[in-house]
């Protein structure tokens, strides 16, 4: 693909996120757009982002769960980018106004206390590099109208990301089984959402390892620090204003939000 | 007759070559029977560093064999083997082995200790071990001998590393110090029916005593253990076979289970 058009679909995105008007598909309007276009569109994003004054702070991966993929036809995660502004604490109060079609995701963060480079790094690596897991409640915004998102869509976008919302760091990680530690995303104080750590990629870890071992094609690290997001461990949940969210997460603790008019 | 350098490229091509066409050899022995276990673990070094070279693997950690007296007395040896396992090996409990990359498997109920720092020396002991690992861990070895009918003299089964194939991590990560590792009881099922049972002391009387084992002998190589490594202690009870479809898990008390499952998949 012409290197004038991805930049032009790069500018594009950053206008529909920063007038809260979503764009046409780009699936739809460059059917032949391949993956890795979709990536350099997505690298080309951070990289405006970056000059703009931003930084980045960690990394998501997407489509861990066995249905998004068969929903996008894929048979492997994405990755996005989180940057500083993206970052929010538990307990914060947003404006529904602020976001296009936002929707939330529990995820168990990880915060790493090394670097983290591929390839042939494993899922028992990744722990041993991990400092603390962190509750969070990723909220994800397509700039896509009606999310009706294709994988390329979906990794131009920055993997749809919009804010990072994080509880306590929790240190003793061996007191978590990460398969099996549960995941309760309340909304109004209704029971909206459960699932398991296993919902990621079968241990949230492992999909850490996926993506170090992906980013090594690129000659990029997961660096110490950094919070990298697993993938969402049940469903996203569609939220509005006046909704107030809550994760769970047994021991590890929990996290929560409220969005205002 | 000793075996030649020569000899020694070929003996490690017919290994590697069994285990990626998956087909059975016939020992080493049978056509060296002079090769002394010293020579095999000079051919074992060799085979690993081939073996990462061909599959672009990593060191992940070490295994032992032979931990139980019933295990020593069968093949006539008073010690224990050591072989290496690489990152190729780290099969996972939410993906199914492929029944069709593997001769004849056997799985081995295991304790697994995860360095939490480097463990070199001759004289390291259990306690060392003990404060060593940062985590220990349930475990499934699957043992796949790359000789006819798993059938081998001890210089055979440590050239070939050990019969190491796979190995499944249970995902319940607990310091050793907060167990007793010789009293942790063991129960495995093949199927939903229990096939065998045993204890942590079942490996040389404490699991961190046959690691402490295996950090001297490493020693005497002028290796160790590496922060990070992955050791596999040596099995708790008889190996399993098992075959396409089935279904292994192992309980243990204190450290939560580890499911094994096996598909034909092509």
């Amino acid at each position: 693909m012409q290197q004038q058009i991805l930049s032009r679909l790069t500018e594009e995105l950053m206008e529909a996120e920063k007038k809260l008007m979503p764009m046409e598909a780009l699936s739809t309007r460059f059917p032949e757009l391949s993956v890795k276009d979709s990536y350099e569109i997505q690298l080309e994003w951070v990289k405006r982002q970056l000059k703009e004054g931003r930084a980045v702070i960690g990394k998501k991966i997407g489509l861990t769960s066995k249905a998004m993929q068969k929903m996008l036809g894929v048979d492997e995660p994405d990755y996005g980018h989180l940057l500083d502004n993206m970052l929010i604490s538990s307990g914060s109060v947003l404006s529904r106004k602020d976001f296009i079609q936002p929707k939330i995701e529990a995820e168990i963060g990880f915060i790493l206390n090394q670097d983290l480079k591929g390839p042939n790094v494993t899922y028992v690596d990744v722990l041993m590099a991990t400092e603390a897991l962190v509750p969070t409640l990723e909220i994800i915004d397509s700039r896509i109208e009606d999310w009706k998102i294709k994988l390329i869509d979906t990794v131009a976008d920055n993997g749809s990301s919009a804010r990072a919302v994080t509880g306590e760091p929790f240190r003793e990680i061996e007191k978590i089984d990460l398969r099996t530690v549960s995941m309760t995303l309340m909304k109004n104080g209704e029971v909206t959402a459960t699932g398991a750590g296993a919902a990621a990629l079968g241990h949230p870890a492992h999909a850490i390892a996926w993506l170090a071992n992906k980013l090594a094609d690129y000659n990029i690290s997961l660096k110490a620090g950094e919070l990298i997001l697993p993938g969402a461990l049940s469903a996203a949940i569609d939220v509005g204003a006046g909704d107030e969210v809550t994760a769970t997460f047994g021991k590890l603790g929990s996290v929560s939000i409220t969005f205002q008019d | 007759m000793t075996v030649t350098n020569r000899s020694h490229v070929e003996v490690i091509e017919t290994l590697l070559r069994a285990e990626s066409d998956v087909k059975e050899v016939v020992k080493i022995t049978d056509q060296y029977p002079d090769l002394s276990i010293e020579e095999a673990y000079d051919l074992q070094k060799k085979l690993i560093e081939r073996r990462m070279d061909k599959t672009k693997s990593k060191r992940l950690g070490i295994k032992l064999g032979l931990t139980s007296k019933a295990k020593q007395e069968m093949m006539g040896v008073h010690e224990a083997i050591y072989g290496y396992l690489l990152s190729d090996m780290l099969a996972l409990e939410w993906e199914p082995l492929q029944q069709h990359r593997l001769i004849h498997p056997k799985a081995e109920p295991e304790i697994a200790f995860i360095m939490g720092e480097d463990l070199m020396g001759e004289h390291v002991t259990a306690d060392d071990v003990m404060k060593a690992a940062k985590y220990v861990v349930a475990a499934i070895e699957v043992i796949d001998s790359r000789y006819k009918d798993f059938r081998f003299t001890l210089p055979d089964v440590v050239a070939d590393n050990c019969s190491s194939a796979k190995l499944i991590l249970g995902s319940k990560m607990v310091k050793p110090v907060e167990l007793d590792l010789a009293g942790i009881g063991m129960v495995m099922s093949k199927n939903g029916e229990m096939v065998a049972t045993g204890a942590g002391s079942a490996v040389l009387g404490h699991p961190a005593e046959a690691v402490a084992w295996a950090v001297q002998k490493l020693a005497l190589r002028n290796d160790g253990l590496k922060k990070g490594d992955i050791v596999l202690s040596g099995a708790l009870s008889e190996a399993v076979s098992f075959d396409m479809d089935d279904t292994i898990v192992a309980q243990f008390e204190g450290l939560g289970s580890v499911t094994l499952s096996s598909r034909y998949v092509k």
